[in-house]
């Protein structure tokens, strides 16, 4: 693709002045006031590359892990679909199976694939490279954060071999049904999914640490948070949400792990089971609801705030225009996260809760479509009249807005007390998520790895393949989640393994056929994208410097793909923000960031 | 170390296009506050910790008002346990104004009586458990129980990490081998933690003594 930018080049190049070709800067430049971090420096072959310390290498370890869980998620949603669309053809899937893998699913893709992804894998590789820092400020703690993760993953994994196999409690884990018999897991298949979350958090605790504490204390010269790309924004905020956040999560998991283990009752209410009432009791549930959700908001924007973040940068660089209303966006991205905190209990409309509680909170939900809404309008707006280049990025960044667009529009629905209750726990809902949290962030995870594995390898990823990928990925979701709407109005319960010989159920049978075949094709697709992804590595077409011809800091290091230590002697000096595509008056088609005024002294400043 | 955004407010409504604004960012360091990476990074730990913290009593509290809550009676050791981490608390501002001072002679021996006074505080905590298993409060027995173990499990293993570090500290104050400006930095942030850990527990106890 990269051969369709015949616009005049300017030499890519670091600030480096030795290498390139640029006169010394008239600018003042501030002296250093501090000496640099000192840099780890790897010697063995394991330090290097396993027991690594450098950000860059840590966050592919990050996204080979995450991917790694997500394809046992993709295949645990495969085996969901074979029972919905063909209920009792597979002797392998029982009710415990069904709803082990529905949990598992849920758990998996939230968790452990996209927040592990977005912050663990493309926070790591790009904030230091974006803001123009060597490293991480804690390269030891983000190498343990590392290893952390990896050690949550294999107890998830462990909890599929131990006697009872993993939990099926739902991926809200509600007490007290998910340790009490009859849940499947409910003895040891649970204990090991809270501590894997509880490691999970813990990690990503110390992994945080290191994305904020970079990107506020570490930047280059003249980057100031305002000049910062919008992918740095969103991570950033996404990190904040998720530091304030987890501990709900953490909080929760260990007092239910008491309450399984040692017999506690912080959630577990008087209960009376075959005539005789169990030893806990006074506990209570919604509090573990209250826990959870105000950990599990947030979350959605944990996922959504990156994935906003990365697809202006997507957009605005395969478009060749600035981002519309910079400023506006930063302000939707903080805005969006302060609100997060204060809209969970939408999730809890049918717990009971006092009517003005759900009234409160429906406003706060209602309040969040205007930052949001902003962004979408920003977004298009930037397309308008930009010099659209359809390539593969782009295509994936323009399935984002259209599907979040549809399922930010289903939340407008869910968000309002008196229509949620009746679609409440429907396939509506199944749909709405999916579309908004599943679907929508995935779109630019692919994007984002399209347009940033020149930078990671030095080579492209097949174009064809990536063509195959992004229109069966993009219109398969829609076949399989379109349809899903559909069932929930019509009353299709979720989470229910069977729907048996239900009268109203004729005309889902046909529909849940067609969403099950839709979604193997949509799985298989990714397990091609995966074989390009592996392939490429060595026999993907060579990439030029720069190849898409953006201004961030990541592609001007002064080894590409960037090494050890991301910049040469000097770190760069940052004179511009990273959105400066055809600047009216200036000769150069784009100006990256660390080219100083006086060598585009024509370009007329822009105003966002 | 000049222009830092400290106001949220003032930094989002910047206008980075305007030449004056793009003067003044062109001189910026790169840094949003004019804080250490560590010290940046101990605050942000204890943000997480009060976080976390702050959830448990919000549980305590809901908890509290259901019929079955029977509150524990505090044994005499725990008042002692409170006033030896009080006293290691004051040590380590001991400790931390002798560095400051480069006496580091003093340090190391205020630094090693901290120590012994962390490690007593937790071996009393154990005792304190002990005396409530003897006497058959176990933690299922009651969600009073429950939470107490769990915030002295918590706060002790918060403990346990400072000394970690406190560790790390004294280790090289001990042989001699050490930088003068970061072990400075290193006491000054294992006192604010020792500190912020002594708030945790009075907020704690007190809850605990009050219901």
């Amino acid at each position: 693709m990269s051969d369709e930018y015949k616009d005049n080049k300017i030499e890519a190049k670091s600030a480096d002045s030795s290498s390139g070709g640029y006169a010394p800067p008239v600018e003042h430049i501030p002296a250093k006031e501090a000496p640099e971090q000192e840099l780890y420096h790897a010697k063995s072959f394991w330090t290097k590359w396993v027991f690594s310390q450098d950000a860059k290498v840590i966050g592919v370890q990050y996204a080979l892990t995450a991917t790694a869980i997500g394809l046992v998620g993709l295949v645990l949603s495969w085996g969901m679909r074979l029972q919905l669309g063909f209920p009792e053809t597979f002797s392998f899937l029982g009710p415990a199976t069904y709803y082990q893998s529905v949990t598992m699913h849920g758990m998996i893709m939230v968790i452990y694939l996209l927040t592990a992804l977005f912050l663990g894998g493309f926070g790591n590789y790009l904030i230091p490279l974006m803001v123009g820092a060597r490293d991480m400020v804690f390269p030891y703690v983000n190498m343990v954060s590392y290893w952390v993760f990896l050690a949550a993953v294999l107890v998830l994994i462990a909890s599929f071999f131990v006697p009872g196999g993993p939990t099926g409690a739902g991926w809200t884990l509600y007490p007290p049904q998910a340790i009490l018999p009859g849940t499947p897991g409910s003895e040891y298949g649970i204990v090991l999914m809270l501590v894997s979350l509880s490691m999970f958090v813990i990690g990503f605790t110390m992994g945080g640490l290191n994305y904020v504490i970079t990107v506020l204390q570490a930047r280059t010269r003249g980057m100031t948070m305002m000049r910062m790309p919008l992918t740095v924004w969103g991570i950033f905020t996404a990190t904040i949400l998720a530091l304030l956040a987890f501990p709900a999560l953490f909080v929760a998991c260990i007092m239910m792990t008491l309450d399984s283990i040692l017999g506690t009752s912080f959630f577990m209410p008087d209960i009376f089971t075959m005539g005789e009432k169990l030893k806990t009791g006074g506990g209570s549930p919604i509090l573990f609801q209250h826990l959870f959700w105000f950990f599990g908001h947030p979350e959605v924007y944990i996922v959504a705030l990156p994935a906003f973040g990365i697809v202006s940068d997507l957009i605005s660089v395969h478009a060749r225009k600035n981002i519309f209303g910079y400023r506006m966006m930063v302000w939707a991205i903080v805005i969006i996260g302060a609100l997060s905190f204060v809209v969970w209990a939408h999730h809890m409309y049918v717990s009971g809760m006092n009517p003005y509680f759900g009234f409160f909170f429906a406003t706060t939900t209602l309040i969040i479509a205007v930052p949001t809404a902003i962004k979408v309008y920003n977004w298009v707006l930037t397309l308008w009249r930009g010099n659209i280049h359809l390539t593969i990025p782009m295509l994936f960044a323009l399935g984002f807005i259209v599907t979040f667009v549809n399922g930010g529009i289903t939340g407008l629905f869910l968000g309002n007390v008196i229509i949620d209750i009746p679609l409440s726990d429907t396939y509506f809902v199944v749909a709405h998520f999916h579309m908004v949290m599943g679907i929508a962030p995935l779109m630019v995870v692919f994007g984002a790895i399209y347009h940033w594995y020149p930078l990671i390898t030095g080579r492209h990823l097949n174009q064809t393949l990536g063509k195959i990928h992004f229109w069966v990925t993009f219109l398969g979701a829609y076949a399989i989640y379109f349809p899903m709407h559909y069932l929930g109005f019509i009353g299709v319960p979720r989470r229910y393994f069977e729907m048996y010989d239900s009268p109203y159920m004729t005309s889902a049978i046909g529909l849940n056929q067609f969403i099950t075949i839709a979604a193997l094709i949509v799985g298989f697709t990714q397990i091609l994208f995966l074989y390009n992804i592996f392939s490429s590595v060595f026999k993907g077409e060579k990439s030029e410097r720069n190849p898409w011809k953006a201004n961030s800091l990541e592609w001007h290091t002064s080894d590409y793909p960037p090494t050890h230590g991301n910049f040469g002697k000097e770190l760069p000096v940052v004179y511009r923000w990273p959105y400066d595509f055809s600047v009216p008056g200036s000769d150069k088609e784009y100006i990256p960031q660390d080219v100083p005024p006086s060598q585009v002294s024509t370009a007329k400043a822009e105003i966002t | 170390m000049s222009n830092k955004e400290l106001n949220i407010f003032k930094l989002l409504s910047q206008k980075p296009w305007e030449p004056a604004q793009a003067a003044l960012d062109n001189e910026h360091d790169g840094k949003t506050f004019g804080l250490s990476k560590a010290k940046l990074g101990v605050r942000t730990v204890m943000v997480v910790s009060t976080v976390i913290f702050s959830l448990f009593v919000v549980s305590y509290s809901d908890r509290m008002l259901v019929h079955d809550w029977k509150s524990l009676s505090e044994p005499w050791l725990l008042w002692i346990n409170t006033i030896i981490l009080i006293f290691a608390s004051f040590i380590f501002n001991k400790a931390k104004v002798y560095s400051d001072q480069n006496n580091f002679n003093k340090s190391k021996n205020a630094l090693l009586l901290v120590g012994f006074l962390t490690f007593s505080f937790i071996t009393g905590q154990l005792l304190v458990w002990q005396h409530f298993v003897s006497i058959g409060q176990y933690a299922s027995t009651n969600p009073a129980n429950a939470f107490f173990y769990l915030f002295t499990a918590l706060h002790g293993l918060h403990l346990l990490g400072g000394l970690f570090f406190w560790g790390k500290a004294t280790t090289k104050l001990l042989t001699n081998n050490f930088n003068v400006s970061k072990t400075k930095q290193a006491i000054e942030l294992c006192a604010i933690y020792w500190h912020f850990l002594l708030i945790v527990w009075l907020i704690l106890f007190g809850l605990m003594i009050a219901t």
